[in-house]
């Protein structure tokens, strides 16, 4: 009798989902799009800067100069400026980033006292390209008038062998493959789980399916298994994709890959569950999902900025944010193509964790019950 | 109009008499200000590097000096081996390691070109990218000093001026973008939410049989969470003065007004959402799908200049781009309306279509 109960339920849950073409095509169609957006923007390259040009000499050397930056494939030269106010403006427009100021007598100077006299200023309201592109600026600058002296060897007298490990081609898949697959499982599993067991609080049908001859366990375990079959559904796509369309090589054992994940996924749907426990209203667990589990997955994992960076407190933070253990085992699994004895703390972490908010959430549930 | 008002009264006191939302309005976004502009610092501050030194001259010691006396470095002891270095990366105790060769001395005296090899963990490659650009600059300017006090090569002067952040300090740039976020946020999940929910409960229906017209409804919706929305702007702002010291170089007025028509185009898009879900879980799934797209091409993390064709083109008809580059050049440059007028201009003519749109659509579906 409950057994069979337990079976329509189930089936009841996945026609629930499964009926809305709009909810599955997001859900299986929105990590290949988030792979392909990832895929596509996130570059550390920076090219195609635009610069203007303050020169008081325009002189030979001078202009040679503008050619030497404008050629270099880093800088896009969008023309001369006429005075010291005009940098402000093309600033303040957008439209520069950077602009080289020439003092006059350029190539005099240079003849004559040894001295290349200019100066870069640029726009550090985005403080990264800045530096980098007065970086790159400088090092164009400084080659051209070594150059000039034919003290090429002189100038270059180190060389640097770079040597990039686990990912010669320096390709930034290896970034977000994985870190869209956290998003994702957070995003299906936690979010999802969270919001349909609250609205059925919301409802009121909670107190219906209570009185039934289901156990709450059942319930539970009836709400969260299409939202596992989608999470695993999801795991399989992006593994797939970003083995064939971004060329991240699987260097670990496949089945600890698999495992892990559905451990993760575990994990995520009991921080779901606890949620649901907690929250009134569909609206309150979506915000508690979002604030408390989407923006520091995104955030305080690594996903996109290295922990090390960042002040200690938020260091110490990370280290109870489920996502920042799978996204480590991801990591050492596929791209390392370490064993399990790599992530033994990783996995230790994720199955406390999986416990501490099942056993929580038990509590909650029994005292809503009572 | 004296409809609207008891609307608005109706909605204020719903969304007020809810013990739950309240906090999570005004709280949590300060608590998210706090941490995400923290979290988000692409400076590289602690880069752990282990340096093998095979030479152990006074030329290789004083590059190693140059490294140990720099803010951005850790130096990693690695007993002086390579092999011990490749397995402090390997273990994630080190990001890269620097490998001095034993002839390094010698060359550099000889005036013969060394090469020096430089390990680094290539896996998270924005940081990989940052520390090689670093390690080599430093490298560079050893180079540099040694072939200065060996030939006549000129001095190049080396005046950098970093405007608007001197510092560089990457949280100042940080801030507005996540307050784009955060108004964001509030402006088009909210919304959606809250209209979904009232067709949930049914309630909807009972709105449709009053005398109550469509556009009453719909003013009634979205002027409570257009409101909401701004004072969380001025509230963010606020913080970010008090926490970042982030002071707005442009216009104040300027700033609300740019983000008043953006908040239009939020809720416009909001309720476009709220009229094609028929559930809140569904509502929230499209608006985070959206979200996520037009947030990760908006230049949050990643200069937009930087990216394919394509983004930049698309990026034409992303709301959260302008608003994004609109919010730093107001408050970070100081930008005035003649350089953000066009900015202005798209920005209209997306409430205008949206909110139309939104509108009729609305009407179709509830008439």
């Amino acid at each position: 009798m409950t057994n069979s109960s337990f079976k329509n339920f189930i089936s009841k849950e996945f026609k629930h989902i499964f009926r809305d073409i709009r909810t599955l095509l997001i859900v299986l169609v929105m990590p290949v799009i988030q792979l392909l957006i990832f895929g596509f923007v996130i570059s550390s390259e920076i090219k195609n800067a635009d610069y203007a040009v303050l020169d008081y000499s325009r002189d030979y050397f001078s202009k040679q100069m503008v050619n030497r930056i404008s050629s270099s494939g880093y800088f896009n030269f969008k023309g001369y400026i006429d005075n010291q106010n005009d940098i402000e403006e093309v600033f303040k427009n957008g439209d520069v980033k950077l602009v080289l100021v020439i003092a006059d007598n350029f190539s005099r100077t240079l003849q004559n006292s040894h001295y290349a006299d200019y100066q870069i200023v640029t726009d550090a309201s985005d403080p990264n390209t800045a530096s980098i592109l007065a970086g790159y600026a400088q090092s164009i600058i400084n080659t051209y008038v070594a150059d000039y002296f034919g003290s090429q060897t002189d100038m270059k007298r180190i060389d640097v062998q770079n040597r990039m490990f686990y990912n010669e081609e320096m390709n930034s898949a290896f970034m977000f493959v994985p870190g869209t697959m956290v998003l994702i499982l957070m995003l299906v599993t936690a979010m999802m789980t969270s919001i349909s067991i609250t609205r059925e609080k919301e409802l009121g049908t909670m107190e219906i399916l209570l009185v039934s001859p289901l156990k709450p366990w059942q319930i539970i375990v009836g709400k969260v298994i299409p939202y596992i079959t989608i999470a695993f559904t999801n795991v399989l796509v992006i593994i797939l994709m970003g083995y064939t369309v971004f060329g991240l090589p699987l260097r670990g054992n496949l089945i600890l890959l698999l495992s892990v994940s559905s451990l993760f996924i575990l994990l995520a749907l009991s921080l779901g569950i606890l949620i649901s426990t907690l929250a009134k209203s569909q609206s309150v667990a979506m915000f508690m999902s979002l604030f408390a589990l989407m923006l520091p997955t995104i955030l305080l994992s690594g996903f996109i900025f290295p922990i090390e960076n960042m002040p200690k407190l938020l260091q110490w933070l990370s280290l109870i944010m489920p996502p920042r253990w799978f996204l480590s085992a991801l990591k050492t699994i596929m791209i390392k193509g370490q064993g399990l004895q790599y992530i033994t703390k990783e996995v230790l972490v994720m199955l406390a964790m999986t416990a501490f908010f099942i056993t929580l959430s038990i509590k909650k549930f029994k005292v809503r019950l009572e | 109009m004296r409809k609207i008002i008891i609307l608005l009264q109706k909605e204020f006191i719903q969304i007020f008499r809810n013990k739950t939302i309240l906090p999570i309005i005004f709280v949590l976004p300060i608590v998210q200000l706090l941490i995400l502009a923290n979290a988000a610092t692409q400076e590289m501050k602690n880069i752990k590097l282990a340096i093998v030194d095979y030479d152990n001259s006074s030329e290789s010691r004083s590059l190693v000096n140059l490294f140990d006396y720099s803010n951005f470095y850790t130096i990693v002891p690695t007993e002086s081996a390579t092999k011990k270095a490749i397995q402090l990366i390997d273990l994630g105790k080190a990001d890269a390691a620097l490998i001095i060769p034993n002839s390094f001395g010698e060359k550099l005296k000889k005036g013969v070109k060394v090469d020096v090899q430089l390990l680094l963990n290539g896996i998270n490659i924005t940081s990989a990218s940052l520390t090689q650009k670093y390690t080599v600059g430093i490298v560079k300017k050893f180079s540099n000093q040694i072939s200065l006090s060996f030939s006549n090569v000129p001095a190049v002067s080396q005046s950098v001026r970093h405007w608007y952040n001197p510092e560089l300090n990457y949280k100042l740039y940080m801030v507005p973008g996540i307050l784009v976020v955060l108004v964001t946020i509030v402006g088009m999940f909210l919304t959606a939410i809250n209209i979904v929910r009232e067709k949930e409960l049914g309630t909807i229906e009972q709105v449709n049989v009053t005398p109550i017209k469509p556009y009453q409804f719909i003013i009634g919706k979205l002027l409570p969470f257009w409101i909401i929305a701004l004072f969380e702007l001025m509230i963010g702002l606020l913080i970010a003065k008090l926490v970042f010291n982030l002071s707005i170089v442009g216009s104040i007025p300027l700033l609300f007004g740019f983000a008043a028509i953006y908040l239009l185009v939020a809720l416009g898009l909001g309720l476009i959402l709220s009229t094609s879900a028929s559930n809140q879980q569904q509502v929230m799934f499209m608006a985070f799908f959206f979200m996520i797209v037009f947030l990760m091409l908006s230049g949050l993390f990643t200069p937009v200049e930087s990216m394919p064709k394509w983004a930049i083109i698309f990026n034409k008809i992303n709301p959260l781009y302008y608003f994004m580059k609109v919010n730093r050049m107001l408050i970070l440059k100081g930008s005035s309306f003649s350089h953000l007028w066009d900015s202005f201009l798209a920005i209209s003519v997306m409430a205008v279509v949206v909110l139309s749109f939104a509108i009729l659509r609305y009407n179709k579906k509830s008439a």
